[in-house]
């Protein structure tokens, strides 16, 4: 490995940990370590929802998906930005207005019952959890490619680095990385998107023409069909990508971040700006790779094709951008990973031990001691979990994660927030019937059986078609909701319009009291 | 209760939620703001899942229009700019909708006093 990238990657460790340093001096809270006090701007907590996230799997994984597959790589684009909608229009400001740390204070505001609180905490953590271990054996993958050390050893490296960043810095540490990590790689990604232009002579017709000829695929790469030919399948994994984004925890708790739901509306609407432009920059990065790097050598370096972003800087911007690139998408896991310890922790500390063994008579400094033991155990849960992970494919870890957030987080925000007859019987069985129809679907689903042998986990017929179950699962969430409040008698009206209330003006949120 | 515990900063005086969901400037803000949310999200969703489903189903989309460049192209671009479109429409309806919710808090409090 080059010195240029050595001392690339040592810089960024150096600046995060820098960062780290000035925001722990500043975390003493309960409310700085999970929401850094409410107190960013909305262009801060912008920046920092789109670098929680742009995640590996953005960067790298579509990079890599459409110079391998063309079009078909692009839906992942498409849908990653659409989901924003959703976010905005339904979820970011009632979401705001109801919670103070995490989702299950939000779904609290209106029903006091711990076993709401204890559902939507185990919903987090498994989500977290499965995001987080995609995301490590991503990065420990790019990483064992990069300086050519030991699958087990790169993973330890990045779980150690974020740990560090949770632990001492809270969500003030993870926050500027977030922001830094946007900026270094909007400006990674454009000065690509240059040099690639650069030797199509800025002529975008002329590219098209060009790539339609250097891929084996021919006249195909340009259509739609490559990866995706059953039309159920697509459909349900496009479902999975608009919907899923509303349910992350790690993304909705970037609106407790921000003073008030405004600001949370304007962090969205900058998030969107910056990903949506981002998203169109992969598809120049893609037929980039696909022309100037070539199909063969990206698969050669990586099967899955997350090596062709890294490939193509070399290819037009030689070492020093190479060098760049690489240590860019290291930082991009690095806040990635460290937003996901923390919402996996507060889940643990906030609503698990805080709220429901302790039923909310813990001091501050308990409380900040409770929520660093989690992010401790989160850290090593999912560092161990990883090690195990290191032959499962990352993509379809990803796109779970979407789905158990769209099928189990989802339809219990809507509820709440819009429907008045939703109760706390509803809100249990919509949560469980989201988590376990996705998990159980998924086990059962071509993921996880085929009948080559090495393609998925174990050798078999698939009972289930779909590869990812969002299209049943989904559906089924809601439903679940529905019956469950249907089954139980209870209605409290009176709540209902309060919740209402709040949601739709902002009156006495939580962040009011700061 | 643990919820309870937040909310404790909640004000000493009560206010009746019920009373100001019924009151004539609240409903307003809810008619007006289903309006504008629900045809809206409708029409976007639609839209995002007309791609594949055309994709899937038919394949006139593969038509070139512009050199090598096909209306499978254009219409994802088109998702990107609807997508631009709609965030700055909400942004500028939701400024409206903010003034309607000052009102209603303001009167929300002006009420609870004289009770």
């Amino acid at each position: 490995m080059s010195a240029t990238v050595i001392i690339l990657f040592l810089a960024i460790v150096l600046l995060t940990l820098v960062i780290t340093f000035f925001a722990a001096k500043k975390t003493q809270t309960a409310g700085d370590f999970y929401t850094a006090g409410g107190g960013l701007t909305g262009l801060q907590n912008g920046l920092a929802i789109a670098g929680d996230y742009l995640s590996a799997a953005s960067f790298l994984g579509i990079a890599g998906a459409i110079a391998l597959f063309g079009f078909d790589g692009f839906f992942y684009s498409i849908g990653f930005l659409i989901a924003y909608l959703v976010v905005l229009f339904l979820v970011a400001e009632p979401l705001r207005n109801l919670g103070k740390y995490t989702l299950a204070d939000m779904i609290n505001s209106r029903f006091d019952a711990r076993k709401v609180r204890g559902a939507a905490a185990l919903n987090t953590i498994t989500i977290s959890t499965f995001y987080m271990i995609a995301q490590l054996v991503g990065a420990g993958a790019l990483i064992q490619l990069l300086f050519g050390i030991k699958y087990w050893m790169a993973v330890l490296i990045v779980g150690v680095m974020m740990t560090i960043y949770v632990l001492f810095g809270g969500m003030i540490a993870t926050s500027w990385v977030q922001i830094v990590k946007a900026v270094l790689l909007m400006a990674g990604m454009v000065i690509m998107t240059f040099l690639v232009l650069l030797k199509f002579n800025f002529n975008i017709g002329q590219m098209f023409t060009d790539v339609k000829t250097v891929t084996a695929h021919g006249e195909a790469y340009l259509m739609p069909g490559l990866q995706y030919t059953e039309p159920l399948g697509t459909i349900s994994l496009m479902l999975a990508l608009v919907l899923g984004t509303a349910g992350l925890p790690h993304i909705l708790m970037r609106f407790f971040t921000v003073r008030d739901a405004k600001t949370a509306r304007s962090s969205v609407v900058i998030a969107t700006w910056v990903i949506g432009i981002f998203y169109v920059l992969t598809l120049f990065l893609g037929f980039g790779a696909a022309a100037f790097v070539g199909h063969d050598t990206i698969i050669a370096a990586n099967p899955g094709g997350n090596m062709a972003a890294p490939l193509l800087a070399q290819a037009v911007g030689g070492d020093i951008l190479f060098a760049f690139i690489s240590a860019v998408a290291f930082a991009t896991i690095l806040a990635v990973v460290a937003g996901l310890v923390l919402s996996g922790a507060s889940a643990f500390a906030h609503d698990l031990y805080g709220q429901i063994i302790k039923r909310g008579n813990v001091t501050e400094r308990e409380q900040v001691k409770a929520a660093r033991y989690a992010s401790l155990a989160v850290s090593v849960l999912s560092i161990v979990l990883a090690l195990f992970a290191q032959y499962l494919n990352v993509a379809f870890l990803v796109s779970l994660a979407f789905c158990i957030a769209a099928s189990a987080n989802l339809p219990v925000i809507i509820y709440t927030v819009y429907w008045k007859r939703f109760n706390t019987a509803g809100a249990v069985t919509a949560m469980l019937t989201g988590l376990l129809s996705a998990l159980i679907l998924v086990s059962i689903s071509p993921s996880v059986f085929s009948p080559i042998e090495g393609a998925a986990l174990f050798v078999g017929e698939p009972i289930f078609p779909l590869t990812n179950p969002a299209l049943v699962s989904v559906p089924l969430g809601f439903l679940g909701g529905y019956l469950g409040t249907l089954l139980s008698k209870e209605k409290d009206i009176k709540r209902y319009a309060e919740v209402k209330v709040k949601a739709n003006t902002g009156y006495k949120s939580s962040g009011v009291s700061h | 209760m643990g919820a309870e515990k937040e909310y404790k900063q909640e004000p000493a005086k009560e206010i009746n939620f019920v009373q100001v969901t019924e009151s004539k400037s609240f409903k307003k803000l809810m008619h007006e703001r289903k309006k504008f949310i629900v045809p809206l999200t409708i029409f976007f969703m639609v839209f995002y899942f007309l791609l594949p489903v055309l994709t899937s189903y038919t394949t006139f989309l593969n038509t070139p229009v512009i050199g090598d460049i096909s209306w499978v192209w254009l219409f994802a671009l088109a998702q990107f700019i609807m997508t631009w479109v709609l965030c700055t429409v909400y942004v500028k309806k939701a400024a409206v909708f903010d003034k309607q919710a000052d009102e209603i808090i303001k009167e929300m409090e002006e009420g609870g006093e004289e009770q």
